[in-house]
């Protein structure tokens, strides 16, 4: 993302817990920064909360972000934040309409990162059309955060011809992945202290609330069910389907897209890409009847170029995900236990 | 991937595996040593392509699971001591001590670091003149020039705040200790192809002739594999038993001297006890009195009580390939990767572990 506009002058170079006390550092901090950038009618308001109205049935949903490091290739914590909480109400089917933005900031942090941080978030919620209607910032002592932590919520507009719930997914369906797996989380990985290595590979963090509602919009209940598979990747979320309707999932590991470079990392780093966290790609269970046409509409998607068709939903494996390995032979994949550790040789 | 497709070609792995089923006459049992040949050959179900009278052994080749609960007890307990940051590979974070385990350990407040490599934690020291950086250094001979080299490093920086805790193993000690044990069924090793591409094969040649056992240094990948299975056999059922090497694209056979001299000017060699299998003579690395501030041992006051493994736990039996993990009474069941008996279960290369993700989709719901 670009810096859109330049820093305005604040008093300090660094974030300090007074920024935080609810006096005048936090009133300037607000006026000078917040308030300015995510400049909105709701906002403006400068009430204790936001009042509006909306039409339909609509979706909430929130989500925290802890990431480190803050800054990484192809994004930093703010734009995650938005892309997130957007993205996870674009699974229920919705457009996300508007949002809150806590930050909780450890003192020390640059003003200078808490600025590019904001012009991330703002780049990124106008991306989405969504707004920022409300909101907090504290500030936390040295030591007890790590930098920035944010949280965003958001309520949507839920499509009315989305019907995706668990409860649809039937045998035969079939499981699209709109994207390369894999990809943010070895892209966080590269640049983690003690792990770092030379990449040229970047976060894919985008919204994917626009590409959600073109496919509800023409494929309406075709679409059975949607899921990010962020943290745990896409192996977690099959687990999880698997679990809730009691039937299997069978995947075909040559039809996984994943980027030559980050499969190469994944067998340096001894990790398996299926466990590796997402960000900028869906997996989408749909009716067989339109896998085909909603292939071909995904693919042409600025979000969906990579998109395919990695895997069905069976009786044969009830309760279990099962991949058909490249050289023909099967075995399960399990829940992720704790989190991935490289390897030692 | 180049030079990765090629071993993971499925039709030549079916073409290795007709092979192996035609020229099999008799029943063979295979050792292979290495934790990532275990996984890889579990993991892509090659088990399930071989001929039903080989049977595969997985032997003790994963560093993690072969530290003894006494030395990770020792990690744990510097990890506590203040001011001290404790670094380590990320796979031994999770293996059970007596009490805790390092990830334990740091959620309780120790300073326990994820490295890649040993000379981010010199870097460390470094940049951190008033903490005591202790580099957690375990492995085979494969992280034993890295290791080294991080004290090679540490002394030229006159660094008084860099020490190891020497883990280290050997493959041989511990292949002579198999064959030696009187309950011992091994015919013919695969031997670990990146440990002889440090080594060299040398050591090798007075194993396969005093046991009159084949050894062949294989590879990791699925063609690999199978190529040094099909290599193993084809001399078992000529009754040959010598070295020979399918993993020639790496492997030289004096190895690589300059890893082995790094090695030598830090470690001697030193008895070792390994979990589940006991003391081997002879079968580890030891930072050398010359080195000895580098030494953690040496460095630090270790107090603990003597450990005492999990006897619920049958890792030694496994590592030596006398049981298969699911002969185990708790495998799936009181063992599990989310809370395991022994480190077999947690390590990214043990046999329990890798028969518990990668267990055969078709068996297992039978």
């Amino acid at each position: 993302m670009q810096l859109q506009c330049p820093m305005p002058k604040f008093d300090f170079d660094l974030i300090t817990m007074g920024h935080g006390s609810g006096g005048l550092l936090t009133h300037k901090l607000l006026q000078s920064g917040v308030f300015e950038i995510f400049n909105n009618d709701l906002l403006n308001q400068q009430h204790d909360g936001a009042s509006f109205e909306l039409p339909g049935k609509l979706a909430f949903s929130t989500d925290s972000y802890v990431i480190s490091p803050i800054f990484f290739p192809g994004g930093n914590i703010g734009e995650l934040a938005i892309n997130g909480t957007v993205n996870d109400l674009a699974m229920c089917g919705a457009q996300a309409k508007h949002m809150s933005l806590a930050l909780i900031i450890e003192e020390g942090l640059p003003m200078a990162d808490f600025w590019k941080i904001l012009q991330s978030i703002k780049a990124a919620a106008d991306s989405a059309k969504v707004k920022i209607v409300t909101g907090d910032t504290k500030v936390v002592e040295k030591g007890k955060g790590d930098q920035i932590f944010i949280n965003t919520s958001g309520i949507g507009i839920i499509h009315p011809k989305a019907n995706i719930h668990h409860n649809n997914i039937k045998t035969g369906d079939l499981i699209v992945i709109s994207g390369k797996i894999a990809t943010h989380g070895i892209a966080i990985m590269s640049v983690r202290k003690g792990l770092e290595f030379e990449t040229t590979i970047e976060s894919d963090t985008i919204n994917l609330n626009h590409t959600v509602a073109t496919l509800i919009h023409k494929f309406e209940d075709g679409i059975r069910f949607l899921r990010d598979p962020t943290r745990g990747g896409v192996a977690s979320v099959l687990n999880e389907v698997t679990e809730m309707t009691r039937l299997g999932a069978y995947l075909n590991q040559s039809s996984l897209p994943i980027d030559e470079q980050v499969e190469g990392a994944c067998e340096m780093l001894g990790l398996d890409p299926l466990y590796v966290a997402n960000e900028g790609i869906f997996i989408a269970i749909v009716d067989p009847a339109i896998a085909t046409d909603f292939l071909q509409v995904l693919q042409t998607d600025q979000n969906g170029k990579y998109a395919a068709i990695i895997g069905e939903i069976t009786n044969e494996y009830a309760g279990k995900v099962v991949l058909k390995t490249r050289i023909g032979s099967k075995h399960i994949v399990h829940y992720l236990t704790g989190e991935q550790l490289p390897r030692i040789c | 991937m180049k030079y990765l497709t090629e071993y993971r070609n499925p039709e030549l792995v079916q073409e290795l595996a007709r092979e192996i089923r035609r020229i099999t006459t008799k029943p063979w049992t295979l050792m292979e040593i290495c934790g990532g040949q275990t996984h890889s050959l579990v993991k892509n179900g090659l088990l399930d392509i071989l001929p039903g009278n080989i049977s595969m052994v997985h032997g003790p080749g994963c560093p993690v699971c072969v530290t003894s609960v006494s030395i990770i007890d020792e990690a744990v307990f510097l990890a506590g001591l203040p001011g001290v940051i404790l670094c380590s590979y990320g796979d031994m974070l999770r293996v059970p001590g007596s009490s805790k385990s390092l990830l334990d350990a740091k959620s309780t407040g120790a300073d326990v670091r994820i490295l890649y490599s040993p000379l981010e934690a010199v870097q460390l020291a470094k940049e951190n003149p008033g903490k005591q950086v202790v580099f957690f250094a375990v492995g085979f001979e494969t992280t034993a020039p890295a290791n080294a080299l991080s004290v090679v490093q540490a002394d030229q920086l006159q660094l008084d705040n860099y020490s190891i805790l020497s883990s280290h193993v050997l493959v041989p000690p511990a292949m002579e200790a198999i064959l030696s044990d009187e309950n011992n069924t091994i015919d013919a090793f695969l031997a670990a192809g990146h440990v002889c591409t440090i080594m060299g094969i040398e050591e090798y040649y007075p194993i396969a002739e005093k046991y009159k056992c084949p050894v062949v240094i294989t590879g990791f990948e699925p063609v690999d594999l199978l190529q040094g299975i099909l290599m193993a056999v084809t001399q078992l059922e000529n009754g040959q038993y010598r070295v020979d090497n399918q993993y020639a694209r790496s492997v030289q056979p004096e190895g690589n001297i300059r890893a082995q001299h790094t090695i030598k000017t830090v470690f001697d060699k030193s008895d070792r006890i390994w979990r589940g299998i006991g003391n081997i003579p002879q079968s580890g690395y030891e930072v050398k009195d010359r080195f000895k501030k580098f030494n953690a041992r040496q460095k630090f006051t270790i107090n603990i009580p003597v450990a005492q493994e999990n006897a619920a736990c049958i890792s030694g039996d496994i590592m030596k390939g006398l049981k298969k993990p699911k002969q185990c009474p708790n495998f799936g069941t009181l063992c599990k990767p989310e809370h395991p008996l022994g480190a077999p279960m947690v390590s990214s290369e043990g046999a329990c572990a890798a028969y518990y993700h990668y267990q055969n989709a078709d068996n297992s719901l039978a």
